[in-house]
């Protein structure tokens, strides 16, 4: 069996603020394997891009990692200096934002943000990495690369600053990709050529994905594996095919009534009643509790833990306590 | 009216008030302002001279030193005498007196205006906003020195010489008012646009609601947070105009000496030692207008956590 | 660019035919031009003559013709209070403000960004929280009083420093004089060039460190740190130059700002430059001077105005309408 090239360990992140301290992410565990393409769902606010973050090690302050770990390739990297984690950044983990029109320095032109970013992490000279800039912005499909390159960013459309987006995460050939909702910005015609070719050019380099979005539709196309988040906590996680086919947490079964398509922008899960609680109201026991239609007795009491299922799928639902019985 | 009042009192109950007492420094620029502002107002029954009345001078406790008995007289006054013999420490409480009351009326002035003007751009729209905005962004582009000078050159020149004397507090806070109307023009227009194109507003006009009447009970709440950050901060640089243009001498007329005319006085007397004619009142103007600055910049954060 | 320049330009003569409007209601309405210009011996009879040479008996739009043709060829009239004719008294006074408002607005300029930069780089820091506080007392103490504050310790305490005047001056010209070639006239430069500059450094750094978190808050930044750049690169490549941009704006108005605060500062130190003029013809009436200082001042404000849209255009590129285009 291989090694995970990430992993997440009971990650905990808080934010103090005036009115105490609110906790975003609590005891969230995945791995990403090589070259594998894991989606995270979750409603706006369940914790998908802190998580994104954290493993960067962009939390915005006040925000910070209260607990667990982050291990690339069995190496901690959630405590190391920022000039080590500087260097994990960009050159083994890039990442993907979700606006293209504000995630380019509108300043500075095409070449000179990639040949920067070039030569920040690799060994080669000017030259050697403006070729290797226009040869990716080929690949990742700019027309005209070697003419467009020494364009401004606002020569773009958005779905081309997005290749552009991808060109600059993918310059120093990192081994896992986070895709922010790479695609929410975009008009709907040109989301399927971003997914497909973040799914692409990753497989091609064998590069591991983290794909947020609250789209079920993209997941479904995309990744290998899901990871369900709710109210900052892990509610399920699974191969795409058992988890679509077959959801067991109640959260994911109701998404999985209401997943939208691919030309229908939804943030809101409809078939759901009721909505996600805020993070200082968060109820005792499982988070999902008070929009459950099974509830019982334990699961305002005691809050589960990811339970072990058949084909590595976990879930946080007292329904698969073997114990059941006894709560 | 009660949604906003219920809205003003929530304002006060929880965020600004809970700002002002996490603030040691602004608790103490509030009771430094607050003490000035008092001791002018109160100034008449506090001081113990009035240095308006050339009866209780005696030009023999000229130039006395600070807590120092004068070696001719024998008084002994707080913060010293100046050449004439004048308490420094009434000086300063009538000067104060004299610029805060030139502030007040020049802000309250220049609020009025600005906020008329910026009603009435929004209101009217089409050429008559874009004349008011036109002449409001050329004026912003020129430093409000100079434009209250060139006030005061006018005015000097239009009123006959024997009327200039009375007239001079009133065409300083005229000169002052006028140089800053804009800022609280804008902001009520750009909140009276976003009101005036909300639907209830529409129907309001349309069933025939007087525009007083939306004005009163829809705008002006929403800019009250706004208009009173920029008042406050009006009212440092107003204050800061009339002691420089009574520095200069085109403000206040001597026998109605500011804090900036007391200042300007000082300065004479720098280079033969008697530091305590400049340094008492350059200290109070320093006070009087960091306090109010400070309070300002804490009502700015205070009303908009987002810029902290 | 040409029919925007274009509208610039116009728009400018435009302003400047306002100001000229003002200037010369200011001549013609603001006391009597002919009773300040004889004295009280003159007859009447010789009062009318000169009024119909001066042509005041014209129609309205004549004379404001003649006011005009005559001020673009410098001719202000004569000053009722020194008896000379203006222009020759601005020319033989400008030196000495424009030395005085360069050095100022140079420290300034160095200063402020230096501070500026420093601080919003530093948010947290004791020396930033100090700067900051200094700052607002920079802000809230008057000009004036700036100056009066330095001669007391620079000049009557401590000696170090001449108190008033421009000390000893090279004639360059037949008009220009200059005090930097003198250590008299260098010493004499530095408590008005602190006095002039120290508000307009505060308001510099004030402003850039304001936009700069603007700027650090933006995605583009965001996206430079997940790319790994260097602290170095994000801060003084991406985030200055961005922060410059609004800033450059301000800081074109505030140069003129520093001419017309000159007033104050040149009355403080007796500064022999414009600014004193201006106020003792404010203080005696002396019309024609008030009017072509006002003109010369809105002149000044226009062609600054002008640079900084050329600075502003080859800062940012979005404004530039050449090649590329937008796909």
């Amino acid at each position: 069996m291989t090694k995970p090239l990430l992993s997440v360990r009971d990650l905990k992140v808080e934010f103090p603020t005036r009115r105490g301290v609110l906790t975003a992410l609590n005891g969230v565990s995945f791995d990403i394997m090589p070259g594998e393409v894991l989606g995270m769902v979750g409603e706006s606010g369940a914790g998908k891009s802190l998580t994104g973050a954290s493993i960067i090690g962009l939390l915005e302050p006040p925000g910070r990692i209260a607990g667990g770990e982050i291990l690339l390739k069995g190496e901690r990297i959630d405590n190391i200096s920022p000039d080590a984690m500087r260097k994990v950044r960009g050159k083994r983990i890039g990442m993907v934002f979700q606006d293209p029109l504000t995630s380019l320095n509108p300043l500075y032109t095409v070449a000179k943000q990639l040949t920067e970013t070039i030569m920040t992490h690799l060994p080669v000279s000017a030259s050697e990495a403006r070729r290797r800039a226009i040869a990716l912005l080929d690949r990742v499909g700019i027309p005209a690369a070697a003419r467009r390159i020494d364009d401004y960013p606002h020569h773009f459309s958005g779905g081309m600053r997005q290749r552009v987006v991808i060109a600059l995460a993918l310059c120093a050939e990192p081994e896992l990709v986070i895709a922010d909702e790479p695609t929410t910005a975009l008009d709907v015609s040109v989301q399927a050529q971003i997914i497909d070719l973040i799914k692409e050019i990753c497989a091609e380099r064998n590069a591991a994905v983290m794909l947020i979005t609250h789209d079920m539709g993209v997941i479904a196309e995309t990744a290998d594996r899901v990871a369900v988040l709710y109210a900052g906590r892990l509610a399920e996680i699974g191969t795409v095919h058992d988890v679509i086919t077959r959801p067991e947490h109640p959260y994911t079964q109701g998404l999985m009534g209401s997943i939208p398509t691919l030309t229908q922008e939804s943030d809101r899960l409809i078939s759901i009643p009721g909505s996600m609680p805020r993070l200082n109201a968060i109820p005792p026991g499982c988070a999902f509790n008070p929009r459950c239609t099974q509830t019982f007795g334990r699961c305002t009491a005691e809050r589960p833990d990811p339970i072990a299922r058949p084909n590595g799928r976990q879930v946080a639902c007292w329904l698969y306590d073997e114990e059941k019985a006894h709560g | 009216m009660s949604q906003s009042t219920s809205k003003l009192a929530r304002m006060w109950d929880s965020d600004v008030a809970y700002s002002f007492r996490r603030s040691p420094v602004t608790i103490i620029a509030a009771i430094v302002a607050l003490t000035i502002i008092l001791g002018a107002v109160f100034a008449p029954w506090i001081a113990p001279h009035n240095p308006f009345d050339p009866s209780s001078l005696n030009l023999m406790d000229g130039f006395s030193r600070p807590m120092v008995p004068n070696e001719f007289s024998g008084n002994t006054y707080l913060m010293g005498t100046d050449n004439q013999g004048r308490d420094i420490f009434s000086t300063i409480l009538y000067g104060a007196r004299i610029s805060l009351f030139v502030g007040f009326a020049a802000v309250a002035f220049g609020m009025i205006l600005g906020i008329t003007a910026g009603l009435v751009a929004a209101w009217r729209g089409g050429w008559v906003d874009s004349l008011l905005m036109r002449i409001a962004d050329v004026q912003l582009s020129f430093p409000s020195i100079l434009i209250a000078l060139l006030i005061f050159g006018i005015a000097r020149g239009v009123i006959p010489t024997n009327m200039r004397e009375t007239m001079a507090i009133w065409v300083l806070i005229v000169a002052i008012g006028l140089s800053d109307w804009v800022q609280f023009a804008r902001v009520v227009r750009g909140a009276a646009m976003v009101e005036k194109n909300k639907e209830y507003v529409q129907a309001a006009r349309v069933i025939g609601v007087h525009p007083a009447r939306i004005i009163f009970s829809h705008i002006l709440p929403n800019v009250l947070g706004p208009v009173l950050v920029i008042a406050t901060i009006s009212l440092a640089l107003a204050v800061i105009s009339e002691a420089t243009l009574s520095f200069l001498g085109v403000g206040v007329p001597p026998t109605q000496p500011s804090l900036g005319t007391l200042i300007g006085n000082g300065q004479k007397y720098l280079f033969s030692g008697e530091w305590w004619i400049l340094l008492f009142p350059s200290a109070t103007l320093l006070a009087l207008a960091l306090s109010v600055n400070l309070l300002g910049d804490w009502l700015r954060d205070a009303l908009n956590p987002r810029l902290k | 660019m040409l029919a925007y320049s274009l509208r610039r330009v116009l728009q400018s003569i435009l302003v400047m035919l306002v100001v000229a409007l003002i200037s010369f209601a200011l001549f013609r309405f603001v006391g009597d031009p002919v009773n300040s210009m004889v004295g009280q011996e003159t007859s009447l009879a010789d009062r009318e003559a000169l009024r119909r040479q001066l042509g005041l008996y014209d129609p309205f739009v004549v004379q404001f013709w003649n006011f005009i043709t005559r001020a673009v060829q410098g001719d202000f009239g004569i000053s009722y209070r020194l008896q000379e004719p203006v222009m020759k008294l601005i020319l033989s006074r400008l030196p000495a403000t424009l030395e005085l408002a360069l050095v100022s607005g140079t420290a300034a300029f160095i200063l402020g960004v230096g501070f500026g930069v420093y601080t919003a780089l530093n948010r947290r820091g004791l020396a930033s929280n100090g700067i900051m506080t200094l700052s607002l007392i920079g802000v809230s103490l008057p000009t004036f009083l700036i100056g009066v504050l330095l001669i007391w310790v620079f000049a009557v305490e401590l000696k170090w420093l001449p108190s008033f005047g421009r000390g000893d001056t090279v004639a360059l010209t037949s008009w220009w004089t200059t005090g930097f070639l003198t250590p008299s006239g260098r010493a004499s430069l530095v408590l008005p060039a602190v006095t002039l500059g120290l508000y307009q450094m505060t308001l510099i750094m004030r402003l850039v460190r304001a936009e700069m978190l603007e700027v650090l808050r933006t995605d583009y930044v965001k996206f430079a740190r997940a790319r790994g750049l260097s602290q170095r690169a994000i801060h003084f490549g991406h985030a200055l130059k961005n922060t410059m941009v609004p800033v450059i704006t301000v800081m074109g108005l505030q140069l003129g700002s520093i001419i017309a605060f000159s007033i104050i500062t040149e009355t403080v130190f007796q500064w022999p430059g414009i600014g004193s003029l201006f106020i003792n013809s404010v203080k005696a009436v002396d019309v024609p001077v008030m009017a072509a200082y006002l003109m010369m001042i809105a002149a000044i404000f226009v062609i600054i105005n002008l640079i900084v849209d050329i600075l502003y255009y080859i800062v940012d590129p979005r404004l530039r309408l050449d090649g590329g285009g937008k796909h």
